[in-house]
């Protein structure tokens, strides 16, 4: 079952290489199941089934093994997110410094609800938990960039800042 | 950025690096560093171990444990490969301080395993950091990699006998993973529920291995320790408290920040002049000492030392340095209900008490938020609560029923405003969300 080469990768080749020599680290390949997950979904956008079927067969395991996994990693994702993913937080220490008026400003903004998509692909909107920003709260990260000490302006540019970087007609 | 904010009263130990480029090998080596390392080879794993158990070293993750009785705990002779564990997957509400280390000093993490491999005789080590910290996973793979070409790390370490690998670990968004055995279920590929105890991971850990597991800033103090010395370090903090500590101060303060304090460091103080105090002229109302599982403190309970023995004498716990302070205006049942929503998101559905407890708990309180509450409600959440303490594998299910029976306990009044037909103005009505995952 574990072939380290794949003919047929989905994979970028600079991936591709990264996942051969990831499973050779640890002590047993299936420690490299959650990282590679992640950096797959990086490229592909989500945990297609296609990435699925290949993580599984990289690591040597079933789908259903890895399918497990998936459902359990809040960042690991089944279907498409905007290209740029607003992730605000509303735990505790955002909470008391407005880090719901900006969840809300966000909303209101791109005109999608918690965990929906734009039309046109670019963004898409969740409410999360603790992204350890607390001292400079509130805060959110767009993809894994953090932006910190938010207000609903700062906010706006910060939405049209992506907006700006996104080409035309950019969508899913 | 992350960046650390100081105040005169600071003890720069721990970030004694920070804003000074130790990123860069050189610089961090030009900056003593790497040193402690080399003396630990010299004095072998006892000397190691007894001079952590002079430091009063105390883990920073939340539970106090002193490091070097932990480590005492690994057997010398193993028949399965030993392993040192960092957990950088710091998601404890109110908590920010390992991304300072991890941003401004990586060196130091890799020469505090480098000492714990030595300590207990391992040949390998993990760094683990949660997922949504790719920029500092970023950092602390090239400080792994700048180590090996260095020779600090692989084969025969800094000239010697000895051999240390060492991996830098991403995480996929997952609060419970920060307990020591799930964290190991996620590091060996699966799904992050915890492990029962006995056995501990010192005895049958990683890969069944005797495992130490430590929180990155208190394997991030460890170089700092044998740089100074133990009985130096052990002088800066409090009876069985030793050290400095990174205070992750948060909520309504004029001044915000992570600072590096002494232990014992006066609460008070910490809030009304470390932090500048409560901004706009507002009233202080409570206190959640050290993270989101810590039970509050009310006002007129913060004159106390901040180490691991006054906050647990105070009827809370020091937990993880995360000090998220309240004014007047908080309204404590939005409070609990937005800290249980964490939890019930957060359980892993592992064991029955917390995964049902916390959904209970979550659904009262929000009932009750919204002003449907009855009577009965306010005693059950707290019956519901105080039965869920103890019954669990991992600690999440207490983490989730202190706060909860504090805040009961220290502000029911609040909660019986609530009751029949008084809402809080402030509810957030629930919406239908599309499902994105």
């Amino acid at each position: 079952m574990a072939s380290p080469a794949q003919p047929g990768t989905i994979f970028s080749p600079a991936l591709a290489a990264r996942f051969d020599r990831l499973v050779t680290l640890y002590p047993v390949r299936r420690s490299a199941l959650v990282p590679m997950l992640l950096y797959a979904q990086d490229e592909i956008g989500y945990v297609s089934d296609a990435v699925v079927a290949e993580v599984a067969a990289r690591i040597g395991i079933t789908e259903l093994d890895v399918r497990n996994v998936v459902s359990y990693y809040s960042l690991l994702k089944t279907r498409p997110a905007g290209k740029y993913h607003v992730q605000v937080c509303t735990n505790i220490s955002c909470m008391l410094r407005g880090g719901n008026e900006i969840l809300d400003h966000c909303k209101k903004k791109l005109g999608i609800p918690n965990k929906g998509v734009t039309p046109d692909g670019v963004f898409s909107l969740e409410e999360v938990e603790c992204i350890g920003a607390c001292s400079w709260a509130p805060a959110a990260q767009v993809n894994y960039a953090f932006h910190e000490n938010l207000t609903p302006e700062s906010m706006d540019q910060v939405l049209s800042d992506y907006r700006a970087k996104a080409p035309n007609g950019e969508g899913k | 950025m992350a960046t650390l904010t100081t105040h005169p009263d600071c003890v720069p130990l721990v970030s004694y690096r920070f804003g000074k480029g130790a990123t860069n090998i050189d610089k961090y080596l030009e900056l003593d560093g790497y040193k402690s390392a080399r003396k630990a080879m010299e004095l072998g794993p006892d000397a190691i171990i007894a001079e952590m158990k002079t430091s009063n070293l105390r883990g920073r993750g939340g539970a106090g444990f002193p490091t070097g009785m932990k480590w005492s705990f690994v057997p010398k002779q193993s028949a399965k490969p030993k392993y040192v564990l960092v957990n950088g997957d710091e998601s404890e509400p109110g908590t920010c301080k390992d991304r300072l280390i991890f941003e401004h000093d990586p060196h130091a993490v890799i020469e505090g395993v480098i000492i714990a491999a030595l300590a207990i005789q391992a040949k390998m080590g993990f760094i683990y950091l949660r997922g949504e910290y790719r920029y500092l996973i970023e950092i602390m793979e090239k400080a792994v990699a700048d180590a090996y070409a260095r020779g600090f790390l692989g084969k025969k370490i800094f000239g010697s006998d000895f051999d240390l690998d060492v991996v830098v670990q991403t995480g996929a968004g997952a609060y419970e993973v920060g307990e020591e055995s799930a964290l190991m279920e996620s590091l060996e590929g699966k799904r992050g529920i915890p492990r029962i105890r006995p056995p501990f991971p010192a005895v049958v850990g990683l890969y069944g291995g005797p495992t130490i597991i430590n929180n990155a800033e208190t394997i991030a103090t460890v170089p700092h320790i044998f740089r100074i010395g133990a009985a130096e370090y052990a002088k800066l903090g409090t009876e069985r408290n030793g050290g400095t500590r990174l205070f992750c101060l948060s909520g309504h303060l004029v001044r915000p920040g992570v600072y590096e304090l002494p232990m014992g460091y006066n609460l008070k103080k910490m809030i009304y002049e470390v932090g500048g105090g409560i901004p706009n002229g507002k009233k202080l109302k409570a206190v959640v000492p050290g993270g989101s599982s810590t039970p509050v403190l009310t006002a007129d309970e913060i004159d106390i030392g901040m180490d691991f023995d006054q906050v647990g004498k105070a009827g809370s716990m020091l937990g993880s340095g995360g000090v998220v302070v309240l004014d007047e205006t908080v309204c404590m049942v939005e409070f609990a209900l937005r800290t249980m929503k964490f939890y019930q998101h957060e359980s892993c559905g592992w064991c029955i008490p917390c995964r049902e407890g916390t959904d209970w708990l979550k659904k009262s309180l929000t009932r009750l938020h919204a002003g449907g509450g009855v009577d009965k409600d306010i005693d059950n959440i707290r019956y519901l609560a105080e039965n869920m303490l103890g019954r669990t594998f991992c600690p999440l299910g207490d983490a989730a029923a202190m706060p909860t029976i504090a805040f009961v306990k220290k502000f029911r009044k609040e909660f019986e405003d609530h009751l029949e037909g008084r809402g809080c103005p402030k509810h957030r009505a629930a919406e239908p969300e599309p499902a994105l995952v």
